[in-house]
């Protein structure tokens, strides 16, 4: 999975911001983040993979969709608040309309075999999506100054007490989220005493430990900086 | 109240207006979601139960039905789930719940985003939000692959739909596709009862 060097690219107005995420929110049918991987990262390369998963970890730990959290902070990220509007705008326009006229559609036809089976199918072919966008994002692990065995455990620890405890996410957030971000805060200190290369005892040959988190279009980039 | 606008929310589903419902009503709406807000960590869906709660059992304003059925349209419909908000505040009182329901469930927490957003870009480089980062990923990423072991759920009982499942991720991660054909080829596969 190359997550690194090609070309990356930023959107250059509000407009293709607004745009992109129309495009992406209309082809995201149950969860908008596989789409949103496969539209910024792969097609757009706005963002790296690394970048994503920072952007989406910020999105998720943050009360909200993940989705919008990530639309406004990238959007405003480029352009302010106008460029935090455009992506979340483009999210949802042409989206609320289509709900809208399919609710109006679906009190016609939900007892209709053909309705309940075609959902079933959508449904399955999510679940697919989503499972098949987090193996793909995987490999970013393996730069996490955590080293893999920790970062397994970890993310392991979620999949079970999410998906399968169905615990609240709240609680697994301030529980397991704490103990890993005070375990990366030890050894993020820890390798930046030692000296730049020396990452973390399982670190791969990979350069500094997590890589600059937001990336090159941060501070430097987009013209009004509030 | 409660009588006459659970009838206004079934007959003016189409219709533009207030359905019957005081500013004061709306405002109740709004604020009760700019609370649920701050609480929706993990989405808008985790404080599903609390709708509910208000929207069906303590306000009368939508039936249990219409409350489910509203989840189950945004989920089918393409776009980010949160609009399930967005039909319930259109059956409640049309366009001005619409805006009452979606402005109160997204207006705190939006600014919020903002806020983290811009504090965590002016301190990218500093230890305490790369160790966030850090320590976060794994979670996050877990959090991903369990969202997308849930969604299984109703498949699990039917193996046709979970080849459908498996063949789906495993189309996704050598092709380049867009997702749509993928969502065509299973509401067609549905539609004949084969997944």
């Amino acid at each position: 999975m190359s997550t690194t060097a090609p070309t990356k690219r930023s959107p250059r107005s509000c407009t293709e911001l607004f745009l992109a995420f129309q495009r992406l929110a209309l082809q995201g049918f149950g969860g908008v983040v596989p789409v949103a991987h496969r539209e910024l990262v792969e097609h757009q390369r706005w963002l790296t993979a690394d970048e994503f998963v920072e952007l989406l970890a910020l999105g998720q730990v943050l009360p909200g969709p993940n989705i919008i959290n990530m639309s406004l902070i990238y959007g405003d990220r480029h352009f302010g608040w106008r460029g935090a509007a455009s992506a979340c705008f483009g999210l949802l326009s042409a989206p609320l309309l289509i709900v809208l006229a399919l609710a109006a559609l679906y009190r016609q036809f939900a007892d209709q075999a053909m309705v309940v089976g075609a959902l079933r199918g959508m449904g399955a072919v999510a679940a697919g999506l989503v499972l098949a966008t987090g193996i793909k994002l995987l490999p970013t692990l393996k730069k996490n100054a955590l080293g893999l065995p920790l970062c397994g455990l970890f993310g392991g620890a979620t999949l079970v007490s999410i998906g399968v405890l169905r615990w609240p996410l709240v609680w697994v957030v301030l529980g397991l989220g704490s103990v890993s971000m005070a375990i990366a805060w030890q050894r993020l200190r820890a390798a930046e005493h030692a000296g730049p290369p020396a990452g973390p005892p399982a670190g791969p040959p990979a350069g500094p430990p997590a890589g600059p988190p937001a990336g090159p279009p941060g501070p430097s980039s987009g013209p009004p900086q509030p | 109240m409660t009588g006459t606008s659970s009838t206004a929310a079934v007959t003016g589903w189409a219709m533009l207006g207030l359905h019957g419902m005081a500013w004061a009503d709306l405002l109740q709406l709004a604020l009760h979601f700019a609370v649920l807000s701050m609480l929706a960590v993990g989405g808008a869906i985790t404080t599903a139960p609390e709708m509910q709660r208000f929207l069906v059992q303590q306000q009368g304003w939508l039936s249990a039905e219409q409350f489910t059925a509203s989840v189950a349209i945004a989920q089918a419909a393409p776009g980010p789930n949160i609009l399930f908000v967005a039909l319930m505040g259109w059956q409640v009182a049309g366009v001005a719940g619409v805006l009452a329901a979606m402005g109160g469930m997204m207006g705190p927490s939006s600014l919020l985003a903002l806020s983290i957003g811009r504090y965590g870009r002016r301190r990218a480089e500093s230890l305490p939000l790369r160790a966030f980062t850090t320590g976060m990923v794994p979670l996050t990423l877990g959090l991903l692959l369990a969202t997308g072991w849930v969604l299984t759920e109703p498949t699990r009982s039917h193996w046709p739909a979970l080849v459908l499942v498996a063949a789906s991720a495993a189309v996704m991660l050598r092709t380049r596709w867009s997702p749509l054909w993928l969502m065509a080829v299973g509401a067609v596969l549905g539609m004949l009862g084969w997944a």
